[in-house]
C-alpha cells in the first residue's frame, strides 16, 4: 500500500509540493479551508518582474495537482491531530478522520492589518489603501481614481508597512514588497501617463534576477521618484489629499508632501492557519512568530516534530519563484523521510555535531 | 552606681549613632531655605507637631501603609518596630519604677534583668515581666520573618527582595542576632536567678536543664551588648538609616516644606528614608514583565545616597508611578529620577526658528490633539465630529501638525529647551481668548495644567466630553458593548482623573472593572519617560497588560491616551478605543438638523 502525506495548505506551497508528492507515487490529500485552491496568487493581477499573468502560474500549478489525482478536501479545517503508529491521525470538521504517514504544513502568511500603523491612517481616511486593494482594482480593470472619483495627479507608495518596524513588533524584511511597489508603480504609469509617482522607502532590496532592471527601467522609462525616508505620518487636507511627512535622508530635510493616493505596502504576518495549526500540531515558532525550521541551512523544510515538514511562507516571507522551489525541495525531504533515512537527526549525526 | 564592662559596646555604639544622626540633621536643616526654616520652627509650637506625631505613630511604628499592600510584610516591620519601641518604654517605666529614680544610665533598662534580680520592690513585678516576654516575643517573631523572608521571599507574595550593600550587611546581621542573643541571655539569667516569666522563664529552665547556665549567661549579655553596639554604629551607613530620617521626613513634610522639581534637601531626607523595603520592585513592571531588578527606586535611591548613579539606571524608568503609588514612606520617586537626570542632561537652547509663526484664532475653546494624537488620527477625527456636533466654538490649534508641550524634554531634564517651547505655545494660547483648553493627550494636560500657568481650564477630553453629555450638548445612543478602561498614568497616577472617563462610559455603555484599574492601573509599555527599553520590550509589557486588561473578554479596551492605544494596538485581539472614538461612534443619528462639519463649512466660504 502507498504511503499517505496531508497537505496543510492549498496556497502556491501545497498545490506544487502536493504534484511532486504525487508523482513520488504517494497517497497526498490536500487540505483547503476555502472552496478555491491558489491562495493569495489568486489575488494577483500580474507578478513581478516580468508582468507575466498571475492565473498561468495557477492554471500551472492547478495542472499538477490534476494531474497527481491529489485528493483535495475543500472548506477543511483541523479540530485535532493524533500520534499513531509511524504516523498521524488528523480529525478534520465534518467527522473527516484521515491517517498520513508525513504532514506537510504550507498555511502561509496574512498581509499585515494596516490600520495597526493607524498613523499612516488606513481606514480613516479614503485615499489611503493598501498594495493588495490597488491590485484588486488592477485585477478587476477598475479605473485608479481618488475616493471621489477623480485622476490623481499624484500618488505615493509606502514601503514597509508592517516590515522592518520594531514598533509593531516585525522586525524581519517581508521581501516582496519593494519590487511589488516598483511593479506597481509602472503599472499606474501605464495606466495613467500624467501621474506622478513617489515611493518613500528605506532601502531598496532588489535582490531577485531581473529586480534590479526592473527598478531601473521603472526610474527611467516611467520616471518613478524614489524618497528615501521612512513616513511619520500622514494627515489628511481638506480637500481629501493626503499631506504626508518624511524625512528625506539622502537631502538631510524633512519634508511635507500631497498625494492624492498613498498606497501601503503591507508586508508578511504568520497566518491565522499558521498560528492554530502550529498549536494543534505542537509545532515551534521562530523569533519572528513564523515557524522555525531545525536548521537556517540545512533542514529548512524540517519541523521540531518527527514526520512533520514545512514549505512556502509559514517559515518567512517568499517570493512566487522561492516557494515554488521550496514546495518541491519539501517533497524530495518527505520523499527522503518516507524512505527510512532519518532526516530530523541528519544534521546531529555530521561533523556539525562534534563542533556543538 | 550600677555598671559592668559588658554595657560598653551599646553604650559606646549609641553615642555614636546619636552623634552622626545630629550631625547629618543637622547638615540638612542648615542647608533649607530660610523660608522652610521658619516654616520648621512655626510648626513646632503648632498643632502640626500633632498631626506629625500621629502620623509618626501610624507610619514609622505601625507600618500601616505597608499593611495594606502587604499584610505579611507590614506584620514583620511592625513587629520589629512597634515591638522594639514598646520593649524600650515598658523597660524604662519597669526601670523608673524600681530604682525610684527619674534619670537612670541608658544601658540600664536594657540589660535590667542582668542587673536585676530581685523584684519585690516593683508593683505588679509579674505583670511586667509577663508584658516584657510578650514584647520579646512579638518582636522575635518580626526577626524570624525577616530572617526567613531573605531566603524565601515568595512567601511574602515578593518576587524579590532588595540586594544589599557592606553596611547594611552589618547592619541586617547584627539586627537579626539582637533579639535571639537578648532572650538567649534573659532565659539563661532566669535559669540561674529565675527572673523569667513564660517566655524567657520556660526557656531558661529548658537551657539550663543541660547547660552550665550560671558559667555562661554573662558572655551572652556581652554579645547582646556588642550585637547593639555594630547595629547603632552601622545603622547611619545602611538602609536602616531610614528609621531615624522618616521620623524627620513625616514632621518636615508637615510643616509644609513640598518637594520641587531640583533635587534639594528634601529630596536627600527622602533618599535617606527610604527603607529598601521592596514593594516598589514588586510594583515594577520592568521587573515583573522584563526581569529587570536593577533600576527600582530601591536601589536607584541606594545609589543617589552614596553618589552613585548611573545615567542607565536613571534613564530606564517608564515614569509611571506605580512605584511612587505605594512607597510606603511616600517618597515623589519620580521628581527625584527626573531630577537626577539633569546631571545627565546636555541642556542647549537649539534653533528654534523651526517653530511656526503665530497664527491664532478667536474661540471659546482650544482644541489641542498633541504630537501623540497626530499618530492616531482617529481621535482628533473624533473630537472633530463631537464639537462640530455639539457646536463647540473652537479653534483646532494644532491641526497643522503641533508644537510639542515639553514634556519629553523635562522628563530627560532639558528645562531651558522645554522653556522654549512652553513659551511659543502660551503666548498662542492667551491670544485666542479661549476659556477653556481641551487636550486629548494626558501628557499634554498635565503640563498644559502644572507647567503653564495659563489662568483659564486646562480639560482633558474625557472630562470635556463628560461636561457636553451632562449640559445636553451630546445625544448619545445605548450600547450593550462590554467595555474595559484602562487608566493611563498620567491621566490616572498623574492627574488623578479616574472617574470622570469611567462616568463617561457608563452613561451609555456596560463598565467592566478590573483588577488592575485606578491606582494599581498598569502601564501600557509606550511610555515616554524610558528612554532605554526597546521596542520588543515594551511589546512584552503591553501584551502582558492586555492579557490582564481582557481577561473578562470585553468588547472593547477603551483608554483615554493615543500612546496607550497604541501601545495595545499592536497586541490586542480585542478592539482598542480611545473614550472619544467611543463617544464619536455613539452619537445619535437622529439629529434634527444637519450638522455642517467644520470642513464643509471652510470648503463652502
Amino acid at each position: 500500500m502507498n504511503k499517505k502525506v496531508v497537505v496543510i495548505g492549498g496556497g502556491i506551497a501545497g498545490m506544487e509540493s502536493s504534484a511532486h508528492l504525487a508523482a513520488l507515487g504517494y497517497e497526498v490529500t490536500l487540505l483547503e479551508k476555502t472552496d478555491k485552491l491558489g491562495g493569495h496568487l489568486l489575488n494577483w493581477e500580474k507578478l513581478f518582474p516580468t508582468m507575466r499573468m498571475g492565473k498561468e502560474v495557477v492554471t500551472f500549478l492547478n495542472e499538477g495537482v490534476e494531474k497527481g489525482k491529489v485528493n483535495v478536501i475543500y472548506n477543511a479545517e483541523i479540530l485535532n491531530t493524533k500520534e499513531i503508529m509511524n504516523g498521524f491521525s488528523i480529525t478534520l470538521n465534518n467527522n473527516i478522520v484521515l491517517e498520513s504517514d508525513a504532514i506537510l504544513v504550507t498555511t502561509g502568511y496574512d498581509l499585515f492589518d494596516a490600520s495597526k500603523k493607524e498613523e499612516y491612517g488606513f481606514g480613516i481616511y479614503d485615499n489611503v489603501i493598501t498594495s493588495a486593494e490597488l491590485e484588486e482594482k488592477f485585477m478587476k480593470g477598475e479605473k485608479i481614481t481618488t475616493s471621489d472619483g477623480k485622476i490623481p495627479k499624484r500618488i505615493g507608495f509606502v514601503h514597509c508597512v508592517g516590515s522592518r518596524d520594531e514598533k509593531v513588533g516585525n522586525t524581519y524584511c517581508s521581501k516582496v514588497c519593494c519590487v511589488t511597489a516598483v511593479k506597481q508603480s509602472i503599472e499606474i504609469k501605464e495606466h495613467l501617463p500624467e501621474t506622478d509617482v513617489y515611493c518613500f522607502y528605506m532601502d531598496l532590496r532588489m535582490y531577485g534576477m531581473h529586480f534590479e532592471a526592473l527598478y531601473r527601467e521603472s526610474q527611467e522609462k516611467w520616471g518613478v521618484n524614489f524618497v528615501r525616508g521612512r513616513l511619520s505620518e500622514a494627515c489628511e487636507n481638506m480637500d481629501g489629499s493626503i499631506l504626508v511627512k518624511v524625512e528625506d535622508t539622502l537631502a538631510g530635510k524633512p519634508m511635507k508632501m500631497s498625494v492624492d493616493l498613498l498606497v501601503l505596502m503591507v508586508g508578511f504576518e504568520p497566518s491565522l492557519g499558521t498560528k492554530k495549526v502550529g498549536k494543534i500540531l505542537n509545532l515551534q515558532f521562530g523569533v519572528n512568530r513564523f515557524f522555525k525550521t531545525q536548521d537556517q541551512h540545512t533542514l529548512t523544510n524540517v519541523s521540531n516534530v518527527k514526520g512533520i515538514f514545512f514549505a512556502g511562507s509559514c517559515t518567512g516571507p517568499k517570493t512566487i519563484t522561492n516557494t515554488i522551489t521550496d514546495a518541491r525541495a519539501a517533497a524530495s525531504t518527505i520523499a527522503n523521510y518516507l524512505s527510512g533515512h532519518d532526516i530530523h537527526n541528519r544534521i546531529m549525526t555530521s561533523d556539525i555535531k562534534a563542533t556543538v | 552606681m550600677i555598671f559592668d564592662p559588658f554595657v560598653l559596646p551599646f553604650t559606646i555604639g549609641l553615642l555614636i549613632l546619636f552623634f552622626i544622626v545630629f550631625y547629618k540633621f543637622g547638615g540638612w536643616i542648615r542647608k533649607f531655605s530660610s523660608e522652610d526654616k521658619s516654616n520648621l520652627k512655626k510648626a513646632l509650637f503648632s498643632k502640626n507637631l500633632f498631626v506629625a506625631c500621629k502620623e509618626i505613630f501610624y507610619e514609622s511604628l505601625l507600618h500601616r501603609k505597608i499593611f495594606r499592600v502587604n499584610p505579611k510584610l507590614g506584620y514583620m516591620h511592625m513587629s520589629l518596630a512597634f515591638g522594639w519601641f514598646l520593649l524600650i518604654v515598658v523597660g524604662n517605666i519597669e526601670t523608673r519604677i524600681h530604682s525610684g529614680r527619674e534619670i537612670n544610665g541608658p544601658f540600664y533598662p536594657i540589660f535590667f534583668k542582668f542587673f536585676e534580680h530581685n523584684r519585690s520592690t516593683i508593683p505588679f513585678s509579674n505583670f511586667f515581666v509577663f508584658l516584657m516576654d510578650l514584647l520579646l516575643l512579638f518582636v522575635m517573631t518580626g526577626v524570624v520573618l525577616a530572617i526567613f523572608k531573605r531566603f524565601y521571599s515568595k512567601f511574602f507574595g515578593m518576587k524579590s527582595t532588595t540586594k544589599l550593600k557592606i553596611g547594611d550587611k552589618f547592619a541586617l546581621y547584627s539586627l537579626w542576632f539582637i533579639f535571639p542573643l537578648r532572650y538567649l541571655a534573659e532565659s539563661l539569667s532566669s535559669a540561674v536567678y529565675n527572673t523569667g516569666g513564660f517566655f524567657t522563664g520556660t526557656t531558661g529552665d529548658i537551657l539550663g536543664s543541660f547547660l552550665p547556665a550560671a558559667d555562661i549567661y554573662y558572655y551572652f549579655w556581652w554579645a547582646y551588648s556588642l550585637a547593639l553596639g555594630v547595629f547603632f554604629v552601622s545603622l547611619p551607613f545602611s538602609r536602616y538609616m531610614h528609621i531615624p530620617t522618616e521620623v524627620v521626613l513625616i514632621f518636615i513634610r508637615n510643616a509644609g516644606v513640598v518637594a520641587s522639581k531640583q533635587y534639594n534637601t528634601l529630596s536627600e531626607i527622602e533618599v535617606n528614608a527610604c527603607p529598601r523595603c521592596g514593594i516598589c520592585i514588586d510594583k515594577c513592571q520592568l521587573n515583573t514583565s522584563l526581569d529587570n531588578k536593577k533600576i527600582q527606586p530601591a536601589y536607584f535611591l541606594r545609589d543617589v545616597r552614596f553618589n552613585q548613579v548611573k545615567e542607565e539606571i536613571a534613564t530606564d524608568c517608564m515614569l509611571c508611578g506605580r512605584c511612587e503609588e505605594y512607597c510606603p514612606v511616600g517618597i515623589k520617586l519620580n521628581n527625584i529620577r527626573v531630577a537626577k537626570r539633569k546631571d545627565f542632561a546636555v541642556d542647549y537652547i537649539d534653533n528654534y526658528k523651526y517653530l511656526p509663526p503665530d497664527e491664532v484664532a478667536k474661540a471659546d475653546v482650544i482644541y489641542f490633539a498633541g504630537c501623540m494624537t497626530h499618530l492616531t488620527p482617529s481621535i482628533k477625527h473624533s473630537m472633530t465630529k463631537i464639537l462640530d456636533t455639539a457646536k463647540v466654538s473652537y479653534w483646532f490649534m494644532d491641526e497643522d501638525g503641533s508644537v510639542c508641550c515639553g514634556r519629553p524634554l523635562m522628563m530627560n531634564g532639558k528645562d531651558k529647551m522645554a522653556a522654549e517651547l512652553i513659551e511659543n505655545n502660551k503666548r498662542k494660547i492667551l491670544a485666542s481668548g479661549a476659556k477653556i483648553f481641551v487636550t486629548s493627550c494626558p501628557i499634554c494636560l498635565k503640563v498644559f495644567g502644572e507647567e503653564y500657568n495659563l489662568g483659564i481650564r486646562v480639560m482633558h477630553h474625557s472630562q470635556y466630553l463628560l461636561q457636553l453629555v451632562k449640559e445636553n450638548k451630546l445625544k448619545l445612543n445605548l450600547t450593550d458593548n462590554n467595555i474595559v478602561y484602562h487608566d493611563p498614568c498620567e491621566l490616572g497616577r498623574g492627574a488623578g482623573i479616574y472617574e470622570e472617563p469611567r462616568e463617561l462610559i457608563k452613561r451609555f455603555n456596560n463598565l467592566v472593572s478590573n483588577e488592575f484599574e485606578k491606582e494599581n492601573a498598569l502601564c501600557c509599555g509606550g511610555s515616554l519617560g524610558n528612554t532605554k527599553m526597546s521596542h520588543d520590550q515594551r511589546n512584552i509589557i503591553a501584551k502582558d497588560v492586555v492579557l490582564q486588561l481582557t481577561s473578562d473578554n470585553p468588547d472593547i479596551l477603551a483608554t483615554a491616551c493615543p500612546l496607550c492605544k497604541k501601545s495595545f494596538t499592536y497586541k490586542s485581539s480585542v478592539k482598542v478605543m480611545d473614550i472619544a472614538e467611543i463617544v464619536a461612534n455613539s452619537i445619535s443619528q437622529t439629529e434634527p438638523e444637519k450638522i455642517i462639519s467644520r470642513k464643509e463649512a471652510l470648503m463652502n466660504a
